[in-house]
This record gives C-alpha cells, sequence and structure tokens, in this order.
C-alpha cells in the first residue's frame, strides 16, 4: 500500500530505495546528504528485505564496491555531496567502460575544493559530460521535488538497467533538505536470484554449461575492437536521445520570454514566471527533467516562438552552454544565477530577466 | 488558500520543529507543504529559521523573500524579519527579550508571551507550541484535530505520552495571544 508522509528529500531517497527492492547501498557521510544513510541504517531494512547497508571507509571504496555488486547483476546505489562524487569519478569511468547499471546520487552543495555545505547546481558539467576520462556519460535525472527525490529512485534504476550504463540523480542540499508530503510506494520484493540470472544474462551469476563464460571488464586493447565497443556505447547515447527525454514545461504555450532551469532553481523559477506573469510578462519555464539526455530539440522548437532565453541555475553558467548549443544562434540565451551556497530569490530572476532582455 | 510563513528564533527554541508540526498539520488537511530550513552554522544558540507553505496548490518557490506572517521569537529575527512580512499580513512574536517592538502600521501584530507561559507551566519544552496556538487562534489555517494528528506523526512514538501536555499548551497559546495592532 502507498504511504503519505512528510519527509526531506535525503529520507525520501533511502524508504523509496528499500521499497523498490534496492539489493546494496555502499556510502561515505557528507553533509548535506548523510540523511541518506543515516535513514538506511535507521530502517534496518537488512532485518526486512535482505538489502545490505554499508558504510565504507571512503568513497572511492563505496564506488568500487558498487561495481563488484553492479556485475553480479545487483541493484546497487550510493550517495555522497560534490567532493565524494568527484572521488568516485575513476569508479563511475569503469561502471560505464563494463556496461554496468547502478544508481548514484549527488546532493550537491557549492565548491570548487572542500567549499561549502550550502546549496548549489556547479556540478553540471560533471554530471552531464560523463565526470570521468573517456567517451563516456552518465544518465542523469534532475529531481524538483522530494516526491521525485523517492519516484526518481525507480527511474534511475530502470533507465540504468535498460541501457546498461550508471545513471546519477543529481539533485542539490535545497532539496536534500526540505520536506514536503510525499507519496511513498508499496514495499516490492527484491529480485531472485534466479530471476536475476534470467533477465540479466549478462551478470556474473555463475556459469552454467549452456553458455559462455560472462566477464566484467572495461579493458580491451586491441584499438579495432575497442573502436567497436566505443561505437556500441555511443549508439546508446543516441537511443536515449530518442527514447528517454524528459521535461516539464510550466506556462509556455503563450510564452514570450523562457526561463530553462532545473532541479532547485526550477522551483523557484516557477514562481518568476507567475510574477513576471502579473507584471503583463509573458514568460514560461522549461524544466529539464533529464539533464542527459538533454531536451535540446524542445529547446531548438521554442527558439521559434520566444525572443529570448535565460538560463537559471546556482552556478557560474554550466546549464546555459547546453541551451546556446540547443538553440544554436536562433535567439539570444543569457545567464543568470547566484553561486557558492547563494540561493537566489524568485524576485532576483525576475529583475535579470527584465534586465537582459526588455531595458535598453 | 496559500499561506506562506517564517518562523525565526533561536536554535534551540523549537523553530524548525514547530515548523514541522505546523507543516505535518498541512498534511493531515489535504494541502500541499513545503518546509524549508536555513541549515547550517545555526546551532543551538545560534539564530534558525524555517519557510513553511501551506498551499491548496502546488507550491513553486520553497525559498520567498517576502511572508504573508512572520512569528518571530528574539530581537535578531525581529530585526532580520519585520519589513519582509506583506502589507496586510501578520506578524506575531513572543515579548521575552524584545528590546525593539515591531513599529510598522500597516501589518497586524499580535504577541504571544510563551516564554513567560511555559515557566508557569514549569516545561520550557513547550514553548514552542504555546506560539504555535497563539498563531492558529489569528489564523487558523489547520484545524485542531489536525494539528494533533500532525504532531503524532511528527513525534517518535517514544515520545507520545507528551501529547496531552502539548495539547495543552496549544490551547493556553490560544488564550494568551493578545493584540496589539491591527489594520
Amino acid at each position: 500500500m502507498s504511504e503519505l508522509r512528510l519527509m526531506k528529500g535525503n529520507e525520501a531517497i533511502a524508504e523509496a530505495a528499500i521499497r523498490y527492492g534496492v539489493d546494496g547501498y555502499f556510502g561515505y557521510p557528507i553533509t548535506p546528504q548523510s540523511e541518506v544513510m543515516e535513514t538506511l541504517m535507521e530502517l534496518r531494512p537488512w532485518e526486512t528485505t535482505g538489502m545490505v547497508v554499508l558504510q565504507a571507509e571512503s568513497e572511492i571504496a563505496s564506488i568500487n564496491m558498487m561495481y563488484g555488486g553492479a556485475g553480479c547483476g545487483k541493484k546497487v546505489m550510493t550517495s555522497s555531496s560534490s567532493p565524494g562524487i568527484s572521488l568516485m569519478q575513476e569508479g563511475l569511468s569503469y561502471l560505464a567502460g563494463a556496461e554496468l547499471p547502478c544508481v548514484v546520487v549527488n546532493v550537491v552543495r557549492g565548491g570548487p575544493g572542500l567549499g561549502t555545505i550550502q546549496p548549489a547546481q556547479s556540478d553540471y558539467s560533471q554530471a552531464v559530460n560523463g565526470g570521468g576520462h573517456g567517451d563516456y556519460n552518465l544518465i542523469v535525472l534532475a529531481p524538483s521535488s522530494v516526491q521525485e527525490m523517492a519516484d526518481f529512485v525507480e527511474l534511475a534504476f530502470e533507465l540504468a538497467f535498460k541501457y546498461r550504463n550508471p545513471a546519477l540523480i543529481l539533485s542539490d542540499g535545497m532539496i536534500g533538505q526540505m520536506m514536503e508530503k510525499v507519496e511513498l510506494k508499496a514495499q516490492k520484493d527484491r529480485m531472485s536470484d534466479q530471476e536475476l540470472a534470467e533477465k540479466y544474462p549478462w551478470a556474473t551469476t555463475g556459469k552454467p554449461s549452456s553458455r559462455e563464460r560472462n566477464i566484467i571488464t572495461s579493458v580491451e586493447l586491441d584499438p579495432y575492437a575497442f573502436e567497436r565497443f566505443n561505437h556500441k556505447v555511443q549508439a546508446k547515447y543516441k537511443q536515449m536521445h530518442k527514447e528517454d527525454v524528459r521535461f516539464e514545461q510550466f506556462q509556455c504555450e503563450d510564452a514570450e520570454y523562457l526561463l530553462v532551469a532545473y532541479g532547485s532553481s526550477a522551483r523557484i523559477c516557477q514562481k518568476s514566471v507567475q510574477l513576471l506573469r502579473e507584471k503583463g510578462i509573458k514568460a514560461g519555464l522549461l524544466r529539464p527533467i533529464t539533464l542527459f539526455p538533454f531536451p535540446g530539440v524542445e529547446l531548438d522548437k521554442l527558439a521559434g516562438q520566444v525572443k529570448g532565453m535565460l538560463a537559471v541555475e546556482l552556478s557560474a553558467g554550466q546549464l546555459v552552454r547546453d541551451v546556446r548549443l540547443a538553440v544554436n544562434g536562433k535567439v539570444p540565451v543569457e545567464h543568470f544565477g547566484r553561486m557558492g551556497g547563494v540561493i537566489h530569490s524568485p524576485e532576483e530572476v525576475v529583475e535579470a530577466l527584465e534586465k537582459n532582455f526588455l531595458k535598453g | 488558500m496559500n499561506e506562506e510563513i517564517i518562523i525565526a528564533g533561536f536554535g534551540g527554541q523549537g523553530v524548525l520543529s514547530m515548523g514541522k508540526i505546523l507543516a505535518y498539520s498541512g498534511v493531515m488537511q489535504g494541502m500541499e507543504v513545503s518546509w524549508m530550513p536555513s541549515y547550517g552554522p545555526e546551532m543551538r544558540g545560534g539564530t534558525a529559521n524555517v519557510t513553511v507553505i501551506l498551499s491548496d496548490n502546488r507550491i513553486s518557490s520553497p525559498i520567498l523573500r517576502k511572508y504573508d506572517t512572520a512569528i518571530i521569537l528574539n530581537q535578531q529575527s525581529m530585526d532580520k524579519f519585520e519589513q519582509t512580512v506583506k502589507p496586510g499580513g501578520l506578524l506575531v512574536y513572543d515579548g521575552n527579550g524584545i528590546t525593539r517592538h515591531p513599529e510598522r502600521d500597516d501589518i497586524n501584530i499580535y504577541r504571544v508571551d510563551a516564554a513567560e507561559e511555559a515557566s508557569k507551566m514549569q516545561s520550557a519544552k513547550t514553548f514552542n507550541m504555546i506560539v504555535l496556538g497563539g498563531y492558529l487562534k489569528i489564523n487558523p489555517v489547520v484545524t485542531m484535530e489536525n494539528v494533533m494528528n500532525g504532531l503524532k506523526k511528527s513525534l517518535p512514538e517514544r515520545h507520545h505520552h507528551l501529547l496531552p501536555l502539548n495539547e495543552a499548551a496549544i490551547k493556553r497559546g490560544t488564550e494568551i495571544v493578545k493584540e496589539i495592532a491591527t489594520v
């Protein structure tokens, strides 16, 4: 049975993971996401669903435990915040190179460096461009409510297994720490070993006489074979752009000016759209839900309709580059955003749009 | 209905938990709610504040610059938030430790001396519930029944024996809140 609760975004992630039937969580504490593991430890799912919850000795250990679990076809996840996610990049590249599904949650805080524990969106470029070495991408989902924090656990796993590719939930300290009403889904059973072996024939579940040995690796020393592998991986990313782009439009039908924002910033911008409309300015908001694959086609369509676009993000200007690439010069694209843990108010966004497009 | 509230005071006064109980009461009443703390260095003794929004519709920004209601529990918060109340809005404050009382003439101002009352009730921890009672008397955004349901949901079960004390504190708040100025 589903259940209505008031929860923090971080707590919702933990609850949703147990209820979805995740097999293992491997993490290391860091603010502002520590409630994920705290909640898991408090709920003791190893006594109910059999889910493993393990505090590793570091983020590097966590991500490599993920590699092991994912290689066995298990549903494994970790969560961290910006500096911890940076430590995981080598492992993420290996997971992508070995075509292993897993879910990573980044509750972003302000950087660079150890930075601040306050919310930011300054890990966008790292998230959507793979983050580690090599030609790969993560599937990147950007929740903008506590409900989506819960719902995207399932969505991230579905997509990760569909493409055999790591998925990243890119949240931030604001969505992680705020409380909202959330409807939690009913408990699902974890997949049995037999079911898993049938559903994921690539997984290392023990070699039966009926098939060749499964090998999980990211190394391939023959350049021609490795080029073929790279083509195969790139084909997956093309398919994602065809089948799995997700976005939300808010008052775009008659919009003359478009705000583009994701996650926490999109919440703030919804209010800005209301304020702009009260002033008689026809504004709309496009909220990318998948940051990779990016809803570039949709933005290109809107470029034929609006007079200007403003990318609003808690960073110096990272999302704005993808918006500019998408519209390819058809309309002016400007950027507004605060940094270092400062959160812009809805009114500041209104002022930024007016300053960029409506004055002088 | 759309009520945007800031609750501000010292860490340790129960600002965040008061916000949580109010938000949970909203959930019990079938509303959309958000609870957004200012967190970080606001430990015991520092300043703490939380934005709570209760609405019949989907909530946009959980972070705001202007509020329908400010519930103010110390002087620093009075200095910071008195001017953020929308004209015609509501300011509820505890007079304890306030050296500069609110001066605006375009908002409704009420005072609930909860710190004094809590010490009379010999339970400092009932402070925030007395304040909540005062606020709900002036602006009954949620029914008392749903407040009690919300309280039950937000308190861990091992603290459920404190429910009657909290209910009494909320009731006391409704009785002692007094009008200072209205528009």
